[in-house]
């Protein structure tokens, strides 16, 4: 049986409108509600499932970030992984906190921890950048099924359905291996009274990037961020002939 | 199809939007007059020269004449009352809603004022040819105090888009209904809407501050004050609040509205019966006393029947029934602690069988939505009756039961959800069509088993189109009385939604 790696992200609740910082170094994050990334609630989901089912032995939860990280941790916890990993990166290492550093963080323990899967969201809803399991499967040199909307133990290895564009795609992976989570791979849990009590009790794990000896150097800077542009102002039309001469206005029928 | 875009274009809230078109595309309901035989009073009928008169005040557009364009607005959000209008007018100005209501007065015109047309017990649409007043273009935002949160609005303003107003200036409305996406604040106050926070806010006589209503002559009463403290005199405004349309229409409001508390906690439980409801309740109020903003419950058909119609999630699993429980506080670690005490302490006594708690907005609403839902979920099946009461705590679950035993296989569905706090349940039948028959054995049972109780016929959806009848069940003769001399007072041709809220005789 096989241990799970699954990296949850500490991101904007997806419910809270983003407000750009006004000098557009990023987006205001003081005061803002933060949840778990949705995407890694749905690896942490695929990864439970994995050990409810008796395929995986054990499933720990990694989060890189600032104190608040832990809050994450515990979701995940609470969710049913065993165990968390705090990898503690704060203030200005945080801001520039990029994939390939967490790839690497993730790389270097899945080996400490002889990991046989790592499950992260295809993306976190922050940064856009669907690119940690790519490059953690590649720093680790192990197969990845990316975009899974079904993962299926197989002979050996896994079976995973990926959504690609238009369709489906099914490939086959050796074990070791990298996952990231589609939105369609299932609906996550809601945690329950007593697992959320039963995750105060369970193993927190806080250590640095440096403690990993990784560097956390940017190797990307941002230069601004700025807000999409604002969508006209929807009107109310007084009866349908108008709407249908506005429409013919703007060409669309 | 075209009929059906223009309620797209006009609502704000997809849910509704769904019911709506099927209102519109669906057969149309039975009118109201003729399901329930009410006779027409003598109004003059609307001439061509009243409707010219109308466009030289409003111009063409706001205007609607054509029976497709009027349709939607003589038909209630249950699809259960059709009125037979053929104007609607929508006014953009308190000054333009004078002339109107000026005008009407003179030649005997009925008019039946209109929000968001969300009401529940047939009030918002006309039941023979009344004029409709739509305030839904009566919607901006005058004013708002960040200091002392007094805001000022137009009638017509959408209760959720004021709402968003406020959060973004660290204030909330102190009101949050399931149909927020299109009732109006005119609508609330007319309606005295109660709502999902009525427990931590208080009633609309409470935080409404001031109205701006025109009487049915045309005169404009002026009582907008922003003032918490307002002791000269009669306190006008609250004649307004509630009244449903029938003494004066609301133009503009002033409320106050309470901070954007800083943490905010969900959580929704499974119960094994009500009386652990009860239990819990007690146990919530004492435990976690200022925070704690809302209490409701649902039984397990209400919130079966609404994952299944609407296929939303349940994000716990199957129990007897449910408990939603909302802090609103300033300080996430003192709210947690006191929060986790609670819950320790029921999950172990157990009060709560199961559940999930979560501070996460995007969670937060999913179980909210949930809950929200459930007064529109039996739509999809057929025809609901909807009942609102208010009863002794002690007795607030009794009726469930005993109507489910009295319709036995002719109801698809009888289900209990509500305002514990408040002690206001609302009770849903769902039949597959609505016949005599089931009417017959539900009314006046139920109200009649409400006055036994002491209980209100109408706890927070008024007494509009349907309940006239039945308001002697709640109200002492000598209240009545006094109501209809206010009302021959304000309205003396009683031209303002008749047919509405006043029984014909007392
Ligand atoms: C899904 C759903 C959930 C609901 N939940 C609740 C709830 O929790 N609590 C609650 O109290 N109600 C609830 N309701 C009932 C309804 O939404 C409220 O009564 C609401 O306040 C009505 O507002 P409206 O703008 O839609 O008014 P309408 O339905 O248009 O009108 C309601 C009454 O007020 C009169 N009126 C409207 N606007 C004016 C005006 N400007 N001046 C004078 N008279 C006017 C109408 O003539 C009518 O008699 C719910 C309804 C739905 C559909
Ligand atoms: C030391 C002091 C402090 C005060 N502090 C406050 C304060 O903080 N806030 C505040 O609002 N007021 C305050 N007041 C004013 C006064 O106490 C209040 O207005 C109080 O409510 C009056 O009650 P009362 O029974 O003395 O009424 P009265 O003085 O007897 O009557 C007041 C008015 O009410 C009428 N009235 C009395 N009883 C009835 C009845 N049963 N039915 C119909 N009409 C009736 C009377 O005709 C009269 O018009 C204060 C007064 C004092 C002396």
């Amino acid at each position: 049986m096989s241990r799970v790696l699954v990296g949850v992200k500490r991101v904007i609740d997806y419910a809270v409108k983003i407000r750009v910082k006004p000098d557009k170094s990023g987006v205001v994050t003081e005061g803002v509600k933060h949840s778990m990334n949705p995407f890694d609630e749905i690896a942490v989901e695929e990864a439970v499932r994995m050990k409810e089912k008796k395929l995986a032995s054990e499933v720990v939860a990694v989060s890189c970030g600032p104190a608040q990280a832990q809050e994450t941790l515990r979701t995940a916890l609470a969710m049913g992984a065993d165990r968390a990993i705090h990898v503690e990166v704060a203030g200005a290492e945080y801001e520039t906190l990029q994939p390939i550093h967490v790839a690497k963080i993730l790389a270097k323990l899945s080996q400490d921890e002889k990991a046989d899967i790592v499950i992260v969201g295809k993306q976190a809803i922050d940064d856009d950048s669907n690119q940690t399991a790519q490059m953690t499967a590649a720093i680790l040199d192990w197969p990845q099924g990316t975009f899974a909307s079904k993962v299926e133990k197989s002979d050996g290895g896994l079976t995973v359905t990926r959504e690609i564009d238009g369709g489906l795609e099914v490939i086959k992976t050796k074990v070791p291996a990298v996952i990231s989570a589609d939105l369609r791979l299932n609906e996550p849990r809601y945690a329950t009274l007593p697992n959320i009590m039963k995750a105060k009790k369970k193993p927190l794990k806080k250590i640095t990037a440096k403690d990993l000896g990784i560097d956390l150097a940017p190797r990307i800077k941002v230069v601004s961020v700025e807000d999409p542009p604002v969508r006209q102002a929807g009107s109310v039309l007084p009866d349908v002939d108008t709407l249908v001469a506005k429409l013919k206005e703007g060409g669309h029928v | 199809m075209l009929n059906t875009i223009r309620l797209l274009v006009q609502c704000q809230n997809k849910q509704y939007v769904l019911e709506q078109i099927r209102c519109a595309s669906q057969v149309l309901p039975q009118l109201s007059a003729e399901k329930y035989n009410v006779k027409r009073k003598d109004f003059a009928t609307v001439q061509s020269s009243d409707v010219n008169f109308f466009k030289t005040i409003l111009g063409n557009e706001r205007v609607l004449t054509d029976d497709n364009d009027v349709t939607p607005f003589n038909i209630d959000w249950i699809k259960n009352c059709r009125g037979q209008s053929k104007v609607v007018l929508k006014p953009k100005s308190t000054q333009e809603v004078s002339q109107i209501l000026s005008y009407c007065n003179e030649k005997k015109l009925a008019v039946c004022p209109q929000g968001g047309n969300t009401g529940l017990v047939g009030g918002s649409v006309p039941v023979f040819d009344e004029v409709v007043l739509n305030l839904m273009l009566m919607n901006n935002i005058v004013s708002l105090d960040e200091i002392s949160g007094a805001l000022i609005c137009e009638a017509g303003c959408v209760l959720e888009n004021v709402d968003n107003y406020v959060r973004e200036r660290n204030l909330i409305m102190p009101l949050d209904l399931g149909a927020k996406g299109t009732c109006q604040v005119g609508g609330n106050v007319s309606t005295n809407a109660g709502g999902l926070r009525l427990l931590r806010y208080g009633n609309l006589h409470g935080s409404i501050l001031g109205v701006e209503a025109v009487k049915a002559d045309g005169i404009i009463i002026d009582c907008l004050k922003t003032l918490k403290k307002d002791n000269t005199g009669y306190h006008l405004k609250h004649l307004f609040i509630g009244s449903e349309g029938t003494l004066g229409v609301v133009t503009k409001v002033a409320i106050h509205c309470p901070v954007l508390p800083k943490a905010v906690t969900v959580g929704f439980f499974g119960v094994e019966n009500f009386e652990n409801i009860l239990q819990l309740y007690k146990s919530a109020k004492s435990s976690l006393g200022e925070i704690l903003s809302a209490f409701e419950m649902a039984d397990r058909d209400a919130i079966s029947s609404t994952v299944k119609n609407l296929n939303l999630p349940n994000p716990i699993s199957d129990y007897p029934f449910y408990v939603l429980v909302e802090t609103h506080g300033s300080d996430e670690g003192h709210d947690g602690e006191k929060l986790n005490r609670f819950l320790s302490k029921e999950m172990e006594s157990g009060l709560i069988l199961d559940g999930t708690v979560t501070s996460e907005p995007g969670k937060m609403q999913t179980i909210w939505n949930l809950r929200e839902n459930i007064a529109g979920a039996g739509l999809r099946h057929g025809y609901v009756f909807k009942y609102d009461v208010s009863l002794p705590q002690k007795h607030y679950y009794e009726l469930v039961p005993k109507i489910k035993q009295r319709l036995g296989d002719k109801a698809i569905v009888v289900c209990g959800y509500g305002h514990i706090g408040d002690g206001n349940i609302h009770i849903n039948v769902t039949v597959p069509e609505y016949t005599r028959e089931v009417a017959g054995l539900l009314e006046p049972y139920v109200f009649e088993e409400v006055s036994a109780l002491q209980g209100s016929i109408s706890a927070e959806h008024g007494v509009g189109f349907r309940k006239p009848h039945y308001i002697h069940y709640s109200k002492d003769r000598s209240a009545l009385q006094l109501m209809h001399q206010l009302k021959t007072l304000m309205d003396p041709n009683g031209i303002l939604n008749p047919y509405k809220v006043l029984p014909e005789e007392c």
